[in-house]
């Protein structure tokens, strides 16, 4: 794992994790993965026990496969939601078309991934998701270091310099600033800034956030938006 | 073709008129059956009546003048022409007097009505048996001294003396006999219609569906392209051939697609992955640094990255083609989706140097899928940038959303190099197809076609046509004006 991805976060430190999945293989590599990332995953094997080990104990995020043995995932979630459990899910699919991600999120998990994926777009995923992670729904400031983002004003500062940024512009400045200090994927933003879950084939997301981070570190000493290598992009103070 | 019966009696034609004959057949038989019974009570009725106003005459000659006048009267009538029965015999059932012969033993033991029809012999006495206006023209059989059915009254006179008076039963069975026959025939004439009927019928089914089994024979052996015989009759064989022709038109098409992606899976997903097989083989052999290692594994990532993005592509594209549900259409704003895919590219644009305008006026509402939609013209919009950056003085690429007839003309017009040659502009758009003039540029060769799958399910067009220069990508949505 590197280095910049097993970073230790307060809140995200130690997360308990269930994963059910019923590949051994893919399991067991998801909860060393996660081990390395500083969190303690637990897996269960099909979706029975799955659906016990989730009744019998609080976790903060689980990572549950659609398909599995004994009881199928969106049972399993289901079920889970019906008895109360409101532990944040991701769903792992391979199947990935546009009505599967909807049925898979009215089953009630809250993100939904397609197999092949790439660790840290999970990793960076289950993050957001951990529930004890801070909502900042009802915060009208963001802060991150000097930069300042006015959620009932709409304007942005930095220090004492105000920024002027595009409507979409400052849509992506939000999504940053709401999960600063975690990784997110560029697919996190195509969906959560511009609500597309389609794959662009040329990097299209890279281009805005460099704009934005043009217009937000240009004429100031620190960077504040990092680029994760194999992974997406971080908004941090110092 | 030769008469084969056995196969005709097995299509429904010939099993259904086989049914209709004897469920016809049968109402046939219960009609007549209930006419003959009704008509023949009538007769015995009128048989009857005409007894008991015989048996009234005499009944009034023997009060006039008791037994001598009876007896005359009985005489006299007896030899009248077709004359009915009489006899009067003595207290032992000796016969006396009247036209009987010879009757079945015990009729006469019994006063009133003969429950059942008796047999007896009548005289040969033909006197009169020239009857004018032939009223029974089987007379003849009645007078000779054969025996036949009758009915009758047997009445004791107050001497002790029997009388009888009786009706032949020759009209109404003779009646029964004609309606039997005429039934038999009636059935046998049905009969060969519906044998007739069920023969050519029958044929003309089996003409057909041999002519269809022996065209999917072919097609079961692997010849794609045969299609079921139509004759032009428009009749409901055809309907079938027609609707089974283009099914088998689906199929073909579908699995020319299966075997084409086959084949360029094998091509464009080997080749990338020899190339990730050489780059991790490379790494493991000589020395290097942990930076080496990291080169080549990032190198690996994003390998394989590129293959996963050409895995799910040609997965959609199937899927697409294969039918999605329903449930995936809602109603979608087009010009929000330009909108959207404008915005998302004009970054990528700029920094290229290519100006991107998109013209959107008002609300273009369909029935669709928004993720689709957006992915489709996303893939043109990010060909026409790719293709024209660089190419030519002032790149430009221009997105139009414009209402034409029927349908709505979304249009992605670029002043690039274009596709010169038709061929290659309608081959563009298959599957992995990658023209020579592209080869250097990154990408799957799948973008064209996925948007081409996606016009396809939404019963739209993909046209690729000759800009000015340039190309033009033209995306035609069905769109009718009150939407």
């Amino acid at each position: 794992m590197s280095p910049l991805i097993s970073r230790k976060i307060a809140y995200n430190d130690g997360m308990k994790i269930l994963v059910i999945e019923d590949d051994r293989e893919a399991a067991d590599y998801m909860q060393r993965a996660f081990a390395e990332a500083g969190h303690t995953a637990h897996v269960a094997g099909d979706g029975d026990s799955g659906f016990a080990l989730a009744d019998a104990a609080e976790y903060d995020v689980m990572v549950v496969d659609r398909m599995l043995p004994r009881r199928d995932g969106l049972s399993v979630i289901a079920g889970l939601r019906s008895r109360g459990n409101t532990t944040p899910v991701l769903i792992l699919s391979a199947l990935g078309e546009v009505d599967d991600r909807v049925t898979g999120l009215r089953a009630g998990g809250d993100d939904y991934l397609t197999k092949p994926y790439a660790f840290s777009e999970l990793l960076a995923r289950v993050e957001v998701l951990n529930r004890r992670a801070p909502t900042r729904e009802s915060e009208t400031v963001y802060r991150v270091g000097d930069l300042e983002l006015d959620r009932l004003s709409h304007t942005v500062r930095r220090g004492s310099q105000e920024i002027t940024l595009q409507p979409r512009e400052y849509r992506l400045l939000e999504y940053l600033m709401r999960h600063a200090g975690q990784v997110v994927t560029r697919t996190m933003l195509l969906e959560n800034v511009w609500d597309y879950h389609f794959d662009p084939q040329t990097n299209v997301i890279d281009v805005h956030v460099s704009r934005l981070r043009g217009k937000i570190e240009k004429g100031f000493e620190k960077p504040i938006l990092h680029t994760i290598r194999g992974a997406g992009y971080m908004l941090k103070a110092g | 073709m030769a008469f084969r019966l056995p196969a005709i009696m097995k299509t429904t034609a010939a099993r259904l008129s086989a049914l209709y004959l004897l469920l016809f057949a049968l109402c046939a038989v219960l009609l007549v059956f209930y006419m003959t019974s009704l008509s023949a009570r009538m007769l015995m009725v009128q048989t009857q009546e005409t007894i008991n106003e015989e048996v009234l005459g005499l009944a009034r000659a023997y009060q006039r003048g008791g037994i001598p006048t009876l007896v005359r009267v009985v005489e006299q009538r007896a030899r009248q022409p077709g004359a009915n029965l009489y006899l009067l015999a003595d207290p032992n059932g000796q016969i006396l007097s009247g036209n009987v012969q010879s009757i079945q033993p015990g009729v006469l033991q019994r006063e009133g009505w003969t429950e059942l029809p008796f047999s007896y012999e009548r005289y040969g006495e033909v006197a009169g048996r020239r009857t004018p206006a032939g009223t029974e023209k089987t007379d003849s059989e009645i007078v000779t001294e054969e025996r036949h059915n009758a009915i009758a009254v047997v009445l004791r006179l107050p001497n002790q003396m029997l009388l009888m008076v009786g009706r032949d039963l020759g009209e109404p069975e003779r009646f029964r006999d004609v309606v039997q026959r005429a039934l038999m025939v009636a059935l046998g004439m049905m009969g060969f219609g519906g044998l007739l009927i069920w023969y050519f019928v029958g044929r003309r089914a089996l003409k057909h569906i041999d002519g269809v089994s022996e065209a999917s024979r072919r097609i079961m052996a692997g010849d794609l392209t045969g299609r079921l015989p139509v004759t032009g009759a428009g009749d409901e064989f055809d309907r079938l051939a027609e609707n089974l022709n283009v099914m088998l038109a689906r199929i073909a098409h579908l699995n020319d697609g299966l075997k084409q992606v086959s084949d360029n899976i094998a091509h464009d997903l080997k080749t990338p992955l020899t190339r990730l097989r050489n780059r991790a083989e490379a790494a493991l052999s000589g020395k290097k640094t942990g930076a080496d290692y990291r080169e080549v594994l990032e190198g690996t990532i994003a390998e394989s990255d590129q293959l996963i993005r050409t895995f799910n592509a040609i997965l959609m594209i199937s899927r697409l083609e294969a039918g999605y549900s329903a449930e995936s259409v809602a109603k979608v704003d087009l010009s929000a989706v330009v909108h959207d895919v404008f915005e998302l590219y004009e970054p990528v644009a700029e920094e290229l140097g290519v100006g991107l305008e998109a013209h959107a006026a008002g609300e273009f509402m369909i029935n669709g899928n928004r993720e689709l939609i957006a992915q489709a013209l996303s893939n043109v919009v990010d060909n026409a940038i790719k293709y024209s950056a660089g190419a030519v003085e002032a790149p430009h690429v221009s997105v139009a959303l414009k209402r034409e007839g029927d349908e709505i003309h979304l249009l992605v017009a670029d002043n690039g190099l274009g596709i010169p040659d038709e061929g290659d502009r309608k081959r563009a758009t298959e599957r992995f197809v990658r023209l020579e003039q592209s080869r250097s540029q990154p990408g799957s060769g799948l973008g064209l076609s996925l948007a081409h799958a996606v016009m396809k399910f939404h019963n739209g067009r993909l046209d690729l046509l000759p800009g000015n220069p340039g190309l033009s990508v033209l995306m035609s949505f069905p769109g009718s004006k009150d939407e």
